[in-house]
C-alpha cells in the first residue's frame, strides 16, 4: 500500500477530473459499434494497479461521485461500484502483484464488466423498471471490448501522469539496477579489471 | 504494523462504502429541490463552462472520429439499402407476375365460358419449357398422364387454340403448337363456315398460318375468323378438336378463286409468350 502524499493526491485529483471531463465531453459522444467507451473503470483500475487498494478505492469513490454529479445521476451509485473496482484492482496488486504487458487489458476488461454489471444491478435494486434486453447485454459486451482495447493506452497515460509522484517501486528499482549494470556480476568484473 | 495497515484499509473502505450508501439513500429519498440535488446542480453549473470548452476543443477530434464512424455506417447503410432495393424489386416483379397470371387465368375462364368448354375436362397447366429452336414449335407443360392427359388432346390458352399434346409423361406433356410444320388442323372460316385445313405457312413464323384445301368458290373475306371444324375432313368423324375453338383471323388471300387458293391468317394466340394453358382432357365431352 502506498502512503498518501500530497503530490500524489493532487495528481490523482487531476487525473480523475480530466478523465471524467474527457469522458463526458468527448468519449460519451463518440459511439463505436453502437456503444461507448467508458474511461472511468479503466482509470480506476489503472490507479488501483499502480497505487494499491486504499488509493484505488478512494480514487474510485471520488471519480464515481464526480461522474454522478456531472452526469446528474443518482449520487452514490457510480461511487459505490467504482469504489469496489478500485479496491479490487488494488488488492490484486497487493496480493498477486501480476506482471506482464497484458495485465491491464485483462484487469481493464474485468473492471469494465464489474462496473457494468454492478451499475445495472444497483439500478435494478433502485427500482428502475427496465427489462434486461439483448440490446443491453450487447451494449455491455461492446463496451467491454472497446474498453479492453483502450485499457493499455489508458494505463500507460495514467502511469505517465502518476509516475513522478509514486514512491520507487522495489521491483522497478531492482530491475533498473540490474539493467544499468550496477548489480550485475559481469559489469562488476569489468570495473575490477579497469 | 501490518495489522494496523489492514485495519486502516478496511476502515477507509467501510467508510467510503457507508458514504456511498448514505449518499445514495439520501439522494434517492430527497425531492428534486433537496440539498444533494442542489449541490449537484451547483457543481454542474460550475463545471458547465469547463465541459463546454472541453467539448468545443475536442470537437475536431470528435468530428474526425465521427467521420470515420459515419463513413463506416454509411457503407453499412448502402449495403442495407441495396438489399432493400433488391427485395422491393423482387416484390414488384412478383406482384407484376401475379397480376399477369391473374389476367391470363381470368381471360381463360372467360374463354371457357364463352366456348362452353366446362365439360371438356379442362386441366390448367403452366408452360415449363419452350423449345429454343424455330424448327420445333413445342412447349412442355406441367400436366401429364397423372392428370389424365393423353396424346392428341387439344390445348388452348386464354386467347385461342395453340396446339395438341404429342408426348405424355407422368407429370408433364409436350404440346406441339399449331405453328409447327407437322401440324394440320381442320377448320372453317367465314359466315358460311367454309372448310379447310390450317397449317403453318413456313417454319419458324409464329404469326402466319395458312388455310388450304378450301373450296375455290368459298366466300371468305379478310377479317373473317377461323375456328376449328370439329370433324375430320376424311371421314367426317368427330375430331379431337372441339368445334368452334378460335384459331386466327384472315389477313390476306392468295390465288383467290382457284384450286390453289391460300388463305393466310394470323393466329389469335401469341405463341411466343405462352404461360398458362388448358388441356382438354375430354375433348369430345360426355364419357370421352
Amino acid at each position: 500500500m502506498i502512503a498518501a502524499a500530497p503530490q500524489l493526491i493532487a495528481r490523482l485529483g487531476a487525473v480523475g477530473l480530466l478523465g471524467v471531463i474527457v469522458q463526458t465531453a468527448f468519449v460519451s459522444q463518440l459511439p463505436i459499434a453502437g456503444a461507448n467507451a467508458d474511461l472511468s473503470p479503466l482509470l480506476v483500475m489503472a490507479v488501483g494497479l499502480m497505487c494499491g487498494s486504499l488509493a484505488g478505492g478512494s480514487f474510485g469513490f471520488g471519480v464515481g461521485l464526480f461522474a454522478d454529479v456531472v452526469s446528474l445521476q443518482t449520487l452514490g451509485v457510480s461511487s459505490l461500484v467504482l469504489l469496489g473496482v478500485g479496491y479490487g484492482a488494488g488488492r490484486l496488486r497487493e496480493a498477486r502483484d501480476p506482471e506482464g504487458t497484458l495485465v491491464p487489458v485483462a484487469v481493464g476488461a474485468a473492471a469494465t464488466l464489474a462496473f457494468g454489471v454492478g451499475f445495472a444491478l444497483l439500478q435494478f435494486l433502485l427500482g428502475v423498471d427496465a427489462p434486461v434486453s439483448w440490446a443491453l447485454l450487447r451494449q455491455l459486451l461492446a463496451t467491454l471490448v472497446i474498453n479492453a482495447l483502450l485499457a493499455l493506452p489508458v494505463y500507460a497515460l495514467v502511469r505517465r501522469s502518476l509516475q513522478p509522484a509514486l514512491p520507487d517501486d522495489p521491483r522497478r528499482r531492482r530491475r533498473r539496477a540490474y539493467t544499468t549494470g550496477g548489480l550485475s556480476p559481469l559489469s562488476r568484473g569489468a570495473e575490477i579489471r579497469r | 504494523m501490518y495489522d494496523k495497515t489492514v485495519r486502516r484499509r478496511r476502515a477507509v473502505l467501510g467508510l467510503l462504502v457507508a458514504c456511498s450508501l448514505i449518499l445514495l439513500t439520501a439522494y434517492f429519498g430527497e425531492t428534486g429541490s433537496g440539498a444533494l440535488h442542489g449541490v449537484q446542480r451547483g457543481t454542474t453549473e460550475v463545471l458547465n463552462p469547463i465541459q463546454e470548452g472541453a467539448s468545443r476543443a475536442l470537437k475536431p477530434i470528435r468530428d474526425l472520429f465521427g467521420w470515420f464512424g459515419d463513413t463506416i455506417a454509411a457503407k453499412g447503410q448502402v449495403e442495407e439499402l441495396r438489399k432493400e432495393r433488391d427485395r422491393l424489386r423482387s416484390e414488384v416483379i412478383a406482384g407484376e407476375i401475379r397480376e399477369s397470371d391473374y389476367t391470363r387465368l381470368s381471360n381463360m375462364v372467360e374463354l371457357d365460358g364463352a366456348l362452353g368448354l366446362e365439360g371438356k375436362g379442362l386441366k390448367t397447366g403452366r408452360v415449363i419449357f419452350q423449345s429454343p429452336t424455330v424448327w420445333y414449335a413445342t412447349v412442355l407443360v406441367d400436366k401429364g398422364s397423372d392428370d389424365g392427359v393423353r396424346v392428341g388432346h387439344p390445348v388452348i390458352n386464354e386467347e385461342a387454340l395453340i396446339g395438341r399434346v404429342t408426348e405424355v409423361f407422368g407429370g408433364a406433356a409436350q404440346v406441339t403448337l399449331i405453328t409447327d410444320t407437322t401440324m394440320k388442323v381442320p377448320a372453317r372460316a367465314g359466315r358460311r363456315g367454309e372448310f379447310g385445313i390450317v397449317e403453318p405457312s413456313s417454319a419458324g413464323n409464329p404469326n402466319d398460318l395458312v388455310m388450304k384445301f378450301t373450296n375455290p368458290g368459298a366466300r371468305i373475306a379478310i377479317g373473317d375468323r377461323v375456328v376449328t371444324r370439329g370433324t375430320e375432313p376424311e371421314d367426317r368423324k368427330q375430331s379431337l378438336y372441339p368445334v368452334g375453338l378460335p384459331i386466327g383471323q384472315v389477313r390476306r388471300i392468295e390465288n383467290e378463286g382457284t384450286d390453289t387458293q391460300e388463305i393466310h391468317l394470323r393466329p389469335f394466340a401469341d405463341m411466343r409468350s405462352l404461360d398458362f394453358v388448358q388441356i382438354l382432357t375430354n375433348p369430345r365431352g360426355g364419357g370421352g
